[in-house]
């Protein structure tokens, strides 16, 4: 897994609450198998009109924006659908961080094992980077420290932020988590013997049904 | 001390805790479809690694598989679908997971699939690629949405790291009058609290209205659970779910069952158990609600009028309407009733279960479709699909003008057919967000019996007639 400890750069507000997974990428683009491929997708229906051309009206089109490295949002970013292609898609465009007052929990989750911190903090707070970003037309820095857990405007005001201890770690180290994981197997296994005796029938499924050239069940 | 069933479920399912504010959970059902599901166990090979636990892993054949009758084996709208039908066929097979194909009789889409076949159970973590999985919290499960990287690290170890969430107790008091159905009350619910009114939280449905009501109508109403941001959602089991779930094909048999359901039914909340927050929804009053915007919480009573932004009460919700009037192509004041519409339609996880399409087809009966709206019904599983047809609703639904489809995710989310692209479409699914049924279209969310009249009248219509 990717790791990151802290990320300085161009910060892009796009201060609208419910930006939903489908948004910032639609379910059109969500084909293949691959890990990678969906970057150029990223807020398709925004970020481009309906000829293909770039919308110029788009933050992420019009520099210094268009290399920016940390998103602004308000509330509930990252909400509705559950595809990991969202946090993939930002983070092949060059985003390594997102602030905002709240997110989806499944966004939440799915940033941190793409090498995206989701960074909460207060609306005010939010909205207070955000001006002070404005004020220099995105020519100013924000620096998020997941190490330090701080986030530094353009102008030095630091804000402190929280982040879910197994996560951060991860983040920080890169860790892979299956294999740490897979390090506890003893107590998994432990685990899964008791729990059998006293709920058998969430590990005893019957047998897999085989269906006939028809398609019925035999 | 008392506990929720939350408590209950979350503690007997820590295998190990991680630090402060995380928990290993074991897993006790993975299902994956071809959409996220081909990336997990295309990631999970890639590794090097296997599934852990394959009794425990059911894969269904549902998002991008065509609707079309007389449908092939990768047939599909999308163009990367056959190839992410395929990989996920063939790891499904290779690995000896529960595989149910596009051809199987009990396909469908795995949320409905899942509490049908007993998949789904009182007490089960389960979890699927998929926002919508809470579901099947309607039979009491503990289900939730995962990434794909969260599915691969299942495949490999039955196991999930997960924070544990707050909860919150909606009760739903009072009694449904006629016409009034689970989709109103979820949508009603969504309006009051907002569309982020559940981060962080898991949410269990209580009140007299849901004891009252069929699990079907419970399992629509957990689908909405991530629409207002809720991961979980969840009725604790009682007698009208074991009963739901006796025979089922996957449910324990024998005396492996008495002792299940002896196990499920200490999992209720205790009395007294202490809920972080706690929200009532009068249903005596409630009327059938219809969204008009680009997020769940904007919705109204059928009889209500798209509101004006600028009598919006603070600039968030201001610049939210603004954003949604210019969206959805309304004016300020337009009634919901009497807008024309160009598609209806019957469909998807939350509303395409065997007693939506019985509603629907009772409106419809003898009826035509008003000329040149498209009206299309998806039933939510080949299940669902045969025994609508063994009651003769299939001929209602297509006398009426209705197409009638195999079943699969279909029109609910814009995987590739335009069809619905520039259109306004009422629609039983659940997401009305910015072109999820195609490009630029609009969806206004409604209950089965909603769509249907709107087939019929052309415009947002009351099922329950004009009540002037
Ligand atoms: S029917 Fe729609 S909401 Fe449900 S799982 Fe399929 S695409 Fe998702």
């Amino acid at each position: 897994m990717e790791a990151l400890r802290q990320v300085t750069g161009v910060a892009a507000p796009m201060m609208r609450i419910n930006i939903d997974t489908d948004q910032i990428i639609p379910t059109f683009f969500l084909g293949g198998t691959d890990a990678k491929g969906y970057g150029a997708h990223l807020f398709h229906r925004w970020r481009f009109l309906e000829d293909g051309r770039p919308n110029g009206d788009f933050i992420l089109n019009q520099p210094p924006y268009d290399r920016a490295q940390v998103l602004l949002a308000d509330r509930n970013f990252g909400c509705g659908s559950s595809r990991e292609r969202a946090p993939k898609a930002l983070r092949e465009f060059g985003f390594r961080a997102v602030i905002a007052p709240s997110f989806g929990g499944i966004f939440f989750n799915n940033c941190y094992r793409n090498g995206i911190v989701p960074v909460e903090l207060p609306v005010e707070d939010v909205r207070s980077i955000v001006a002070e970003v404005e004020a220099l037309s995105g020519h100013g820095e924000v620096t998020v420290d997941l190490d330090a857990l701080t986030v530094t405007s353009p102008g030095g005001t630091r804000f402190t932020f929280t982040a879910p201890g197994n996560l951060r770690q991860m983040l920080l180290e890169g860790m892979d988590e299956i294999a740490l994981t897979l390090g506890q197997g003893d107590a998994i296994d432990a685990f899964r013997e008791r729990d059998r005796a006293r709920r058998p029938w969430a590990y005893e499924v019957p047998a897999v049904g085989a269906i006939d050239k028809h398609g019925n069940l035999k | 001390m008392s506990r929720t069933f939350l408590d209950k479920v979350w503690n007997d399912h820590v295998i190990a805790k991680l630090g402060d504010d995380a928990d290993l959970l074991q897993v006790d059902r993975l299902v994956l479809h071809e959409l996220s599901g081909s990336q997990a166990v295309r990631a999970l090979a890639e590794a090097g690694r296997k599934p852990m636990s394959r009794g425990q892993v059911f894969t269904v054949i549902e998002h991008l598989i065509s609707t079309r009758p007389g449908r092939g084996p990768n047939d599909s709208a999308s163009k990367s679908g056959p190839i992410m039908i395929e990989t996920t066929r063939k790891a499904s097979r290779d690995w000896g997971f529960h595989f149910i194909d596009y051809n199987d009789p009990r396909q469908g889409i795995a949320h409905v699939v899942a509490p049908e076949l007993g998949i789904a159970f009182p007490g089960a973590t389960l979890v699927c690629c998929d926002s919508h999985t809470s579901t099947v919290g309607g039979v009491g499960a503990l289900a939730w949405g995962i990434g794909a990287s969260e599915a691969e690290h299942v495949l490999a170890t039955q196991a999930l790291a997960q924070g544990r969430p707050k909860t919150m107790r909606v009760n739903f008091e009072g009694r449904l009058r006629e016409g009034v159905y689970a989709k109103d009350m979820i949508l009603a619910l969504i309006g009051k609290i907002g569309a982020q009114g559940g981060i962080g939280y898991a949410t269990e449905f209580a009140g007299s209205a849901i004891r009252a009501l069929p699990i079907e109508g419970r399992l629509t109403i957990c689908n909405m659970s991530i629409e207002f941001s809720c991961k979980y959602g969840f009725v604790p089991p009682d007698d009208s779910t074991i009963e739901f779930l006796a025979g089922r094909e996957f449910s324990p048999k024998g005396a492996m069952w008495d002792a299940a359901v002896a196990y499920w039914r200490t999992l209720a909340s205790d009395e007294g158990a202490a809920f972080d927050r706690e929200v009532t929804v009068d249903c005596d009053r409630l009327e059938p609600q219809v969204t008009w915007g680009i997020s769940p919480q904007q919705v109204l009573p059928i009889d209500g009028r798209v509101p004006d932004p600028s009598q919006a009460a603070d600039s968030e919700s201001r610049t939210l309407a603004e954003k949604a009037l210019g969206y959805m192509k309304l004016e300020p004041g337009t009634a919901l009733r009497g807008l024309p519409i160009d598609v209806a339609y019957i469909g998807s996880c939350t509303n395409a279960r065997l007693s939506d399409l019985r509603v629907a087809a009772a409106v419809l009966k003898g009826r035509k479709v008003k000329a040149g709206v498209q009206a299309v019904c998806v039933p939510g599983s080949t299940p669902v699909k045969h025994a609508a047809e063994a009651e003769g609703l299939d001929r209602i639904f297509k006398e009426a003008g209705f197409e009638w489809h195999e079943s699969a995710c279909g029109f609910c989310g814009h995987i590739g057919d335009d069809r619905f692209a520039d259109l306004r479409v009422v629609s039983t699914t659940n997401r009305n967000f910015e072109s999820r049924q195609g490009p630029r279209t609009r969806t206004h969310l409604a209950s089965p019996a909603t769509v249907a009249a709107s087939a019929i009248a052309g415009c947002i219509a009351d099922a329950r007639g004009d009540r002037e």
